[in-house]
């Protein structure tokens, strides 16, 4: 008998990717799906996709989304959150929607603390709009907008979100990972469900950057850009788990535990 | 009982439960108030977002998800707010909006103005759409218009807008607050995740121009059906009247001090009071050129409204107009001496466009 060992998450329409060849948001969007149908959430998720390349997220994801105007993700998905509290909301978010246009809509709903997920995918450059100069865009970086590349003094430094969102207080998880080999991919397959995890256990403003690659805009094949990941962009940002509250104090509870055995 | 605590007692009654906002004079009793009293409603939110654009994005996400939601400010933060109000139309979702208007443009100052008008009756954001506009004159009708513009929001699926300005949020007046209606709001309208059924989606984004240009229109229908439907307007004193005033807000009750002291001096003068700002009572008040010939626009602001008054009026009377813009609150004496200087010189009376 022949047994199904791969197919669409239930979570995922059978629309067909309008993605380019090895962008990163097709897996992105897969990890999601395949992460909220694993925690039987599919009822009960309501995603926010952004302007950018991924606005059309709703075409895909088989869960209730609503369309937010650019940067304005987190506070929509706060205002669902907090009528909501029973549900699990995520916003996804581009590098221009998150650290430029949305920059202070992110930072304060990670301050607050709400209680949702945000997915964040840095590419460096905007992607729908042709591949102008992102606010995560390397120094020195070639774009449509930095055309002798991006130079500090002129377009400042590209900003690390992970480090910075980790200072407040409010967030209680926060990775930083990558798309761009098998053994990634399911390193952030794990990141986005301890993100929706803790979601659901109540415990705070959770973020998962994924460093994704962009071969139209990067101009590079597909190989280089993994590659590009590897060797440039992740040196900028670099990957692991920033912020993880819960294990901390679940891992000072464990030590409490010992101690006062010994 | 203060204006702006009115409207959100009103809101409150009226079931509101999610406010938004950022603290802007001449409002901010509003959020202080309802930061308060949702404390005390089960399920209730109060949130001070940290800027005007998060506040109304904020209430389209509580909006989508249920919740009677609504934000305030003053008129430079509601230019903030644009984004979020154009997005509100085109996802077709309920809220309410409270403009206490200031002087502008720019920071302007904090004084009571009605330079707004033209941003809220054309929309205000990018794009074809309209916004449902109340311009009440008292604490009273603050805490009916209030109420009223929930059930509005929810009967046609759009944003409304209490268009008052500083003098309405500050003074004080006895109200009576009345009976809310129970809401009547379709459950399947509500985003809250797809259960075991089909998943949902609110979106503005239609990137097929036939497919937008529909939407365009779709919109444009209920607009037309509110337009037919939703006018509201006050006639005072206009039976016998040889002039008619045409005033809104803290500006016709200017209006009508005036009118009380022309009339003590045997002018007959009346007014003519449009409520909903957007729909303009425009018939209502053509009907009144069919046999008044004087029309005089008083606004807060250098003439807005009277560009309305001259559409619907279509070349039907004279129309005059005395303004003070930038935040100055003039008396009823000097609107009643304009009025006199005007009410004989029926040839005076001249718009100065046609």
């Amino acid at each position: 008998m022949m047994k199904k060992v791969f197919g669409r998450p239930r979570s995922m329409k059978g629309n067909i990717f309008h993605y380019c060849a090895g962008c990163g948001h097709s897996i992105a969007h897969r990890l999601i799906a395949e992460v909220i149908d694993e925690l039987d959430i599919r009822g009960i998720t309501i995603g926010v996709p952004p302007a950018g390349c991924a606005v059309l997220a709703y075409n895909y994801f088989d869960v209730d989304m609503i369309e937010a105007q650019h940067g304005r993700g987190p506070a929509m998905a706060t205002g669902i959150k907090r009528v909501l509290p029973d549900r699990v909301v995520f916003s996804y978010q581009g590098d221009g929607d998150l650290a430029a246009i949305g920059i202070a809509e992110s930072f304060h709903a990670a301050n607050r603390g709400e209680n949702i997920t945000v997915i964040f995918i840095n590419n460096a450059v905007y992607g729908m709009t042709g591949g102008q100069m992102a606010p995560t865009s390397i120094l020195g970086q070639k774009t449509t907008t930095s055309p002798a590349g991006r130079q500090n003094v002129l377009d400042g430094y590209p900003i690390k979100v992970c480090e910075v969102f980790s200072l407040l207080p409010g967030t209680a998880y926060i990775e930083r990972c990558t798309v761009n080999s098998p053994a990634s991919i399911l390193k952030t397959r794990k990141a986005i469900r301890k993100a929706f995890q803790y979601q659901i256990d109540g415990l705070g403003f959770s973020l998962v950057e994924i460093l994704s690659p962009c071969p139209t805009n990067w101009k590079m094949t597909p190989i280089d850009s993994c590659r590009w990941i590897d060797e440039v962009m992740s040196k900028e940002f670099p990957l692991g788990v920033m912020k993880d509250v819960p294990a901390e104090v679940s891992d000072e509870r464990k030590k409490g535990d010992k101690s006062h055995d010994g | 009982m203060q204006g702006n605590k009115i409207i959100g007692e009103a809101a409150i009654r009226a079931g509101c439960l999610f406010y938004a906002g950022y603290p802007i004079t001449p409002q901010n009793e509003i959020p202080e108030y309802m930061s308060e009293r949702l404390r005390q409603v089960k399920g209730g939110v109060f949130i001070q977002s940290e800027s005007e654009i998060a506040a109304i994005h904020m209430v389209a996400g509580a909006s989508a998800a249920g919740a009677r939601s609504m934000t305030s400010s003053s008129s430079p933060g509601i230019s903030l707010k644009q984004e979020g109000i154009s997005s509100l139309a085109a996802c077709e979702l309920p809220a309410v909006i409270v403009n206490m208007m200031r002087g502008g443009p720019g920071l302007g100052n904090i004084s009571p103005a009605q330079g707004d008008y033209f941003q809220a009756t054309r929309g205000g954001g990018h794009g074809d759409y309209r916004v449902i506009v109340l311009g009440p004159d008292s604490a009273q009708e603050l805490a009916d218009l209030t109420m009223d513009a929930f059930d509005l929001a929810d009967e046609y699926r759009t944003p409304v807008m209490i268009l008052a300005d500083g003098m309405m949020g500050q003074m004080m007046e006895p109200v009576i607050f009345k009976e809310p209606k129970p809401r009547v709001y379709p459950e399947s309208f509500i985003m809250k995740g797809a259960g075991s059924g089909k998943s949902k989606i609110i979106r503005g984004l239609i990137l097929d121009p036939l497919e937008m240009e529909e939407h365009n229109w779709k919109l444009d229908r209920k607009y037309k059906v509110i337009a037919q439907k939703e006018t509201r307007h006050e006639l005072y004193k206009t039976d016998d009247a040889e002039l008619i005033l045409v005033a809104y807000g803290t500006g016709a009750r200017i209006a009508k001090g005036a009118i009380k002291r022309l009339r003590e001096a045997g002018l007959r003068v009346g007014l003519f009071r449009p409520i909903s700002l957007w729909p303009f009572p425009t018939n209502e008040l053509r009907d009144l050129a069919k046999r008044i010939e004087n029309f005089l626009v008083f606004e807060m602001s250098t003439g807005q409204m009277v560009e309305d008054v001259r559409l619907a009026l279509q070349g039907r009377a004279r129309i005059g107009f005395h303004g003070r813009p930038g935040g100055v609150v003039p008396t009823p004496v000097e609107l009643a001496n304009v009025v006199m200087r005007q009410y004989d010189r029926k040839e005076g009376i001249i718009d100065p466009i046609t």
